[in-house]
């Protein structure tokens, strides 16, 4: 059996601030094979984008991994030294950001910013370098790159932006792409766009891709498996038609119930109630708990990972499987 | 940026008049140059011969109309003091200025940019404090006490270095100058190092909260991201995003030490333009005065416009705007 492109156990990914330490991710495992894509979904602040910039490496200060694997092909990167970490960076493994205004260098060409991203990881001339970033450019649809490519980033929109960063993301081919909230901050119309051109490219490249987003809408369009993030855990994870059918974490059902789609036009859309709990301090049970209708005095206690098939969840009051219609 | 150009030398002129407006009713308010010119027991006869001479019996507007007419073919009229003409005197004197000034100020830029870019990359480490230590220290020791220090030190103590001249100096296109011989090298090491420690502190403390704050921004992460070194980051990425500002204080300070080099000047017996215009002033020299200021005005405009271009070489978004 071949190891999977990507395998983490129990990472653990810690701020330390004044007021106490901030657990960003918890205990986080999940498994990606070659070509899959995964949704990784959670309101904002539960931990989503620490996940990701853990997996390559750049946690911000004093942000550290404290526990955990991250098996990259095989090999742990957690504790591998920066060198090595860099060599996988934008080769192996890239990452696109959320906002396009503020990830491209607002004084460099396009141009100089791809080759300079090409020169991390080969030696490469200047000539070889436009062709191929020219190529590139095309590829995630920007018209006529061959006269684009000098320009600087204030002369492209946000959509052309991103598609840029995209480019830069793709350069080398990586085996996995982390794309955190690529689309939140874009017009709708170029969301569906960009959504759209990316399931495309990662199926092009055969790459494995983490989709990270607030937004379950777009993450059942392109995910092959979603997990759901809350409080810096994973509290449901599944094929995405399963998940999304008959989610049996309350948190997940929650999720589902305020998307507009779900509603009849004119009614109200169901809110969770509460707000994300902090995550200095959090109750040592399930944190979703003071939120959830479905808890009661067990919930004190972190409920213990429950595996049924391809699905797995962390309730101690699960919604009923509802069998398919 | 042609359009740009143009607006600027327009500028450029409405500025220079302006000063030469305020510069020759200022000086004028200054002091009777008669009392200097003419020793107190002269007859009054020879006082009205000097003074027709000299133009001082005109009406104020007609003094600064021929003043002006004068300076647009750069005759700022003869020093009082030395007899001769003062665009000579202020042209021999400027290379020892600009060469010392220069290396102040480059110096300071090149040790103090890199210096204050590890600061604010590492600003945790026992070296980024060390530095930063250093810079403060810079800010609040006045310089004529710091230029007293190292000659007594250097010169007097250990006798590694002269306390003070130009030393020997060699030709170039037709000026003397102080860096091309070893002599003179030594003898401007201690006064720039004087005139340096104030912009080599200031230039840390900008690099230092630049790069900081550039360091934080997603740029730099995604930069990181695509695997870039960290020495790329930070000369690709960091240097170019703090740059502006680094380039509006080194003009701003070249500009400001070539005109004012002082204290520095007298302190190691440097003879430059600051010694001149002290020495003018206690003399009420006024045409050395006169030419000074407008030297220093024209001089800032030059900078000024200078800075402008680099801007736009710096920062693309500027490049539009201006077009
Ligand atoms: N640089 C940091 N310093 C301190 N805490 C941080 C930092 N970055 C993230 N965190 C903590 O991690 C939590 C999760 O952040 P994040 O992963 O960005 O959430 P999201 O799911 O919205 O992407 C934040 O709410 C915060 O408490
Ligand atoms: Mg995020």
């Amino acid at each position: 059996m071949t190891a999977a492109l990507l395998e983490v156990r129990g990472l653990k990914t810690h701020f330390p601030t004044s007021s106490g330490i901030a657990r960003a991710v918890d205990g986080v495992s999940f498994t990606l094979e070659r070509g899959e894509v995964l949704g990784l979904v959670g309101e904002s602040g539960s931990g989503k984008s620490v996940t990701g910039f853990s997996l390559i490496g750049l946690v911000d200060e004093p942000g550290r991994i404290v526990d955990g694997e991250i098996r990259f092909e095989g090999r742990d990167l957690v504790g591998q030294p920066t060198k090595e970490l860099r060599r996988i960076r934008g080769r192996d493994i890239a990452m696109v950001f959320q906002d396009p205004m503020m990830t491209l260098n607002p004084v460099l060409s396009i141009a100089t910013q791809m080759h300079l991203a090409l020169e991390a990881h080969e030696k490469i001339g200047k000539e070889e370098a436009r062709q191929r970033s020219i190529e590139a450019l095309a590829r995630v649809g920007i018209p006529s790159p061959e006269g684009r490519i000098d320009s600087f980033p204030h002369q492209f929109s946000g959509g052309m932006r991103q598609r840029v960063a995209i480019a830069i993301a793709l350069l080398h081919r990586p085996k996995l792409i982390i794309a955190d909230e690529p689309t939140t901050a874009l017009d709708v119309s170029i969301q569906a766009q960009i959504l759209a051109e990316m399931k495309a490219l990662v199926k092009e490249f055969g790459m494995a891709m983490i989709w990270i987003s607030h937004d379950l809408a777009t993450v059942s369009s392109i995910a092959d498996r979603i997990a759901v993030m809350y409080a810096g855990r994973i509290v449901e994870a599944g094929p995405v038609g399963q998940v999304l059918r008959s989610p049996r974490h309350p948190y997940t059902q929650g999720l589902l119930d305020s998307l507009p789609t779900r509603t009849s036009p004119g009614e109200e859309l169901a809110q969770i109630p509460g707000t994300t709990p902090s995550l200095i301090n959090l109750p040592s049970g399930c944190a979703f708990a003071p939120r959830c209708a479905r808890a009661n005095a067990e919930c004190a206690v972190i409920p213990e990972e429950v595996y049924e098939d391809a699905r797995r969840f962390r309730c101690h009051h699960p919604l009923p499987e509802r069998s398919t219609p | 940026m042609l359009g740009f150009i143009i607006q600027r030398l327009w500028q450029a002129v409405i500025v220079i008049l302006a000063m030469s407006v305020l510069v020759f009713c200022g000086v004028y308010a200054v002091g009777n140059p008669i009392d200097v010119l003419i020793s107190p027991d002269a007859t009054q006869e020879i006082r009205e011969q000097v003074i027709a001479q000299y133009g001082l019996d005109l009406p104020l507007w007609q003094q600064y109309f021929g003043f002006f007419q004068r300076m647009l073919h750069g005759d700022f009229g003869e020093s009082f003091v030395y007899n001769m003409p003062v665009t000579t005197l202020i042209l021999s004197r400027l290379p020892a200025t600009f060469e010392l000034v220069l290396f102040a100020v480059v110096g300071a830029s090149v040790i103090g940019i890199p210096l204050g870019m590890y600061a604010g990359y590492k600003p945790e480490s026992r070296t980024a404090k060390l530095i930063m230590g250093l810079s403060i220290l810079g800010f609040s020791v006045p310089s004529f006490w710091i230029g007293l220090v190292l000659i007594m030190t250097f010169a007097v103590q250990l006798g590694w270095l002269p306390a003070g001249g130009r030393g020997e100096t060699a030709e170039l296109f037709g000026v003397d100058w102080s860096f091309l011989t070893l002599d003179g090298l030594k003898h401007m090491v201690l006064p720039a190092i004087n005139l340096a420690l104030f912009k080599l502190a200031m230039m840390i403390r900008l690099a230092r909260a630049g790069t900081r704050e550039i360091m934080l921004t997603d740029t730099i992460k995604f930069a990181r991201a695509a695997g870039l070194s960290e020495r790329t980051v930070l000369i690709r990425h960091v240097l170019r995003l703090i740059a502006i500002p680094l380039v509006t204080i080194f003009g701003l300070e070249l500009g400001s030490t070539l005109a004012f080099a002082v204290v520095t000047e007298t302190i190691f017996s440097w003879p430059g333009l600051g010694k001149l215009i002290i020495d003018s002033i206690t003399s009420l020299d006024r045409p050395v005065m006169v030419a000074y200021l407008m030297m220093v005005a024209l001089l800032f405009v030059v900078i000024n416009f200078c800075v402008d271009l680099a801007y736009a070489l710096l920062d693309p978004r500027l490049r539009r705007a201006r077009a």
